[in-house]
This record gives structure tokens, sequence and C-alpha cells, in this order.
């Protein structure tokens, strides 16, 4: 494709237009990935998210729109949901090797991004057998098997308990830092979106808004999606430091007022 | 016991099933694990329509059921992928099984009943089969063979989840025709062992067998194949000893099998 001069870009989503039987699912959807960067996908169920970024993968072609993928870009991927039916007798060990060539993959090797991704005691196990965050593990192992350029994460924690959901947003920032790849993720939990992201994209259908993350919060359409008391939390929580209160209309109330529903 | 195999036509039969056995555990594992058992059901149903239709234009039976299930698996497969789809696969499913069960059936009566004989075709006729049928049973069969053991690691991989598949580059599409091929192919095989109401069994009885003595999908496929010939060598042996139709005796000579390694796992495993 032409004009693509911007080098780190991954991939890039313009104007993505997809509707399942005549109910419009996006509008003049987009989203970017450059190298190194984790890019957030937020918004309520049923906004889309999934759905752009299936686009993005290539797993569904948009009505309208254009995706460009840099050339030869290696991409691995984390779905949703993933399960296994019990008749299929499949080791963890089993399933990571083939999601890669035979000659790639060599049993230390898988053994090393197991325990990287913190699933390393499970590399024996029926792969039905396993829980809910294991399993979460053993799919970030089979996409960074592949030694992807990009990370797609369509929801990496879900079902995963508080304390394995910070560990495990660490590991993917870990990963990013460590092989300079970009993350594009799916996620419901705000508060580590905010911490944890260089860039968030706030989907509804359409984009309501996309930028650093504490522009985001700030942004109206975003206080309008997620309601004020979410947004107030968000930006007291980034911004304890900073006194700079130029925070939009009456939604987001100084953290020293009494209005505040968002205090501890 | 073995005394059954003095007659030529038994041996023919033993060669017939056991060819038939050999390749519908791996592939009927393949079912079990896709949960297209009632696919593989819709398939043979339809094949009656085949051999009529193929009777009626004066073809080779053989070569209609083979397209008949091709046009059924065709449809299935990737007439029903929309989202937006009102009827569930499994009406979906329903209604191509008996539709073209029926549609053969009222085909068949176009037919004089010496050109088709309805029961052989319904029940199976494995002691009639002929040194002729035998050689392009064994031909299709070592050829579906070749070709699974070229495609297995993709279809596996396929299997334990498309879409995560297609990101890592395997052609799932082309590998779910392919496979839906050879599935047609078997049906037609398997039909002229256990006749087209049995055919399904003999896919997944063996293979639901297997599971509980496998822990790899390689050990599945290889056990399937070893009970479904067992299962063939028992249900002729019965048949020849007992006079029992072979094609169902042959169905529940598998089904023993299936209930034998279901109490392993109970015993095993206590629930």
């Amino acid at each position: 494709m032409p004009g693509n001069t911007d080098t780190g870009v991954l991939v890039k989503a313009i104007d993505i237009n997809v509707s399942y039987g005549g109910r419009s699912v996006l509008h003049k959807a987009g989203a970017e990935v450059r190298a190194g960067e984790i890019v957030n996908l937020i918004g309520p169920n049923g906004a889309g998210k999934t759905t752009l970024v299936r686009a993005l993968l290539g797993l569904l072609e948009p009505a309208g729109g254009t995706v460009v993928r840099r050339p030869g870009l290696k991409i691995g991927y984390m779905p949703q949901r993933l399960v296994i039916d019990p008749a299929l007798p499949l080791t963890v060990n089993r399933f990571l090797a083939l999601g890669i060539p035979r000659h790639a993959a060599g049993l230390g090797r898988r053994r090393a991004v197991l325990e990287e991704t913190g699933a390393g005691q499970v590399a024996d196990s029926p792969i039905q057998d396993i829980s809910g965050g294991e399993m979460q593990r053993v799919l970030l192992a089979r996409a960074l098997l592949r030694d992807p350029d990009l990370l797609v994460l369509d929801e990496p924690v879900q079902g995963v308990d508080l304390g394995g959901q910070s560990e495990l947003y660490a590991i993917i920032r870990h990963i990013r830092d460590d092989r300079g790849c970009g993350v594009l993720m799916v996620s419901h939990d705000l508060h580590v979106v905010m911490a944890a992201t260089d860039h968030v994209i706030c989907l509804n259908n359409h984009i309501c808004c996309a930028g650093h993350p504490v522009t985001v919060s700030r942004h109206p359409e975003f206080v309008a999606l997620f309601g004020p008391t979410v947004a107030a939390e968000l930006s007291v929580y980034h911004h304890e430091h900073d006194h700079e209160h130029d925070i939009h209309g009456s939604v987001v109330p100084l953290h020293e007022d009494g209005g505040g529903n968002h205090h501890d | 016991m073995t005394d059954f195999l003095a007659d030529d036509f038994m041996v023919r039969a033993l060669l017939a099933g056991l060819a038939v056995a050999a390749i519908a555990g791996p592939l009927g594992s393949f079912v079990v694990w896709r949960r297209m058992a009632y696919f593989g059901a819709t398939l043979s149903h339809s094949a009656l329509l085949g051999i009529a239709l193929g009777l009626l234009v004066g073809a080779e039976p053989m070569l209609g059921v083979i397209v008949v299930c091709l046009v059924v698996a065709l449809i299935l497969g990737f007439g029903h992928r929309r989202r937006t789809a009102i009827l569930s696969e499994d009406t979906l499913l329903g209604i191509l099984a008996h539709g073209t069960l029926a549609m053969g059936l009222v085909a068949a009566a176009f037919l004089d009943s010496v050109r088709l004989d309805l029961t052989s075709y319904l029940f199976g006729d494995i002691l009639a089969i002929t040194t002729s049928d035998l050689v392009w049973l064994y031909g299709v069969a070592v050829t579906v063979a070749v070709i699974l053991g070229l495609i297995w690691r993709p279809l596996l991989a396929a299997t334990v989840h498309e879409e995560l598949a297609l990101v890592e580059g395997v052609p799932v599409q082309a590998l779910k025709l392919g496979y839906m091929l050879m599935l047609a192919a078997v049906v037609a095989l398997a039909m002229k062992v256990v006749g087209i109401l049995l055919v399904t069994s003999l896919l997944i009885i063996p293979a639901a067998a297997a599971r509980p003595l496998a822990r790899t999908p390689e050990q599945m496929a290889v056990l399937a194949s070893i009970c479904g010939g067992l299962s063939v060598f028992g249900g002729l042996a019965a048949s020849y000893i007992a006079d029992t139709p072979s094609g169902p005796s042959i169905v529940v000579a598998a089904l023993v099998l299936f209930i034998c390694s279901q109490s392993v796992l109970a015993i095993r495993k206590p629930r």
C-alpha cells in the first residue's frame, strides 16, 4: 500500500465499517500500533472492540475502510476464549508446539517461554485440566513463541484473579520492554489501562476519543460513556501529583471538594 | 474361531472391513474432536441420493455418492458461515440429513429393484464385496491416509482453534475443504461395510472408545483404527457363527469395546 511512510507503524486501520445483519457494529473506526507501543482498546460491551481486532488481524473483511499491515509482520494472537473439546487428548506442551513450525518448537524453548509467562508448572498437564488463569498464560506463551512483532491480546486477564491480573500486565509490559514489539490489547480494567498504556482508544461503535490515557480520561465522550464516577476516579488516580485542575466541565469534581464519591 | 476365513467372501469382507476401519480411525477422531458426528450422519444420509442419481444417469453409483456428499459438505461448510443466519447449524443438518434421505428414497422408486437393492445400501452388504470393489476401496483408503498424513499437523492446529490457526498462517478453509472431501470419500467406503444408516458409528464409536486410553492425538487415532479393526473382526465372526447381519454385528462389537473402555475410565478415575 502506498503512503505508509511512517516507520515503526506495524498495523493501521482506517475508517473501518462493519455491520452484522443491518446493524452497524463499527462506523469509521480505526487504530494504529507502532513498534514498542502498548495500545489499549476500551469501550462498553458490544462496542465492537473484538470486531475491530478481528479486522486488524484480517479475520474479517470490513465492508469499508482499509487495513495496512507492515509486510512480513509476525503477529502473536491471544483470542478471548479458547475451549478445547475434552475428547482431544492434548498436553499444554503439545498445544504450544502446534503454533510454530516444527523446527522452531524445541522443548527447551517452549519451557522457557512458559516460565516467562508464569505457567511452567502446567507444561505436561492436559490442557483441559488447567485453570482459566493458567490458560491465559499458556495462550500468551503460544503467542510469544512466534517471536511476534505485534502482540494482539483480546482481554488477556479474563478469568485471572486480582493478584494475577497485575502480574500478567507486568509480564506484558516486560515483554514489550524486552522485545520491543507492539502490543494491542482489549481490556476492561480501566485503572490498569490508565496506568500501563501508551495510547488509549475508546470505542463505542465509532472512535469516541483516543490519545494518551490522561487526555482520554478527561474527554467528555469518555465521561459520557463510563460515567462521571469512573472518570473522576481515574482522573484523581492520575492527577494526585499535579494540580492543574482544568478538568472538563462539571463532570470531574476537585478532589478536595465535598461532592466527590471518589474518595477512598 | 478363525475357520470362518475358509470362505473367500469372508476373507474379502474382512479385508474390506479392515481397510475402512484403519482409515476411519484417524478421520473419525477428527469427527469427534470437531464435534461433527451429526455432520457425518448427514453426509451418509445423503449418500442414497447419490447412488440413485448415479444409477439414473448411468454412472458409477459410488461416484454419485461422492459428488452428492461433496455438495452437501460444501453447503454446510461454506453456506453457513454468516453470523446473521437465523437457523442453527443443528437444524440445517437435520433438514439436509432427512431431506436428502427422503429425496434418495423417492429417486430410488424410479429405478427397478433389480438395479437398486435398497436394503443392501441402508444396512451394508460387506459379504457381497468383490475383488474389484476391494481394489478401489484400498485405492481410496490409501489416498486418504496419505493426504491425512500430510496435512495432519495444520489440520490439528485448525481443529484446536480456527482463528488462532488463521492468524498463524494456516490455510484453514482449504484444510476444511480437504477434510470434508476425505470424509465424503470415507463415508462412501464405510457405506459398503455397515450401510448408510450405520456409517457414523464406524467413525465415532472406535474413536470414542480409544479416547480414555490415549494421551496424544496420534495415539487416539491409532487406537481408534485398532479398535475399529477388532470390531470388524468380531462382528464378522459373530455374523458367521450366529448368522447375524454382518454390518450391525460390527457396530455392536464396536459398542462392546466402547463400553469396556469407558469402564476402564470409570475404574481409573472414580467420580
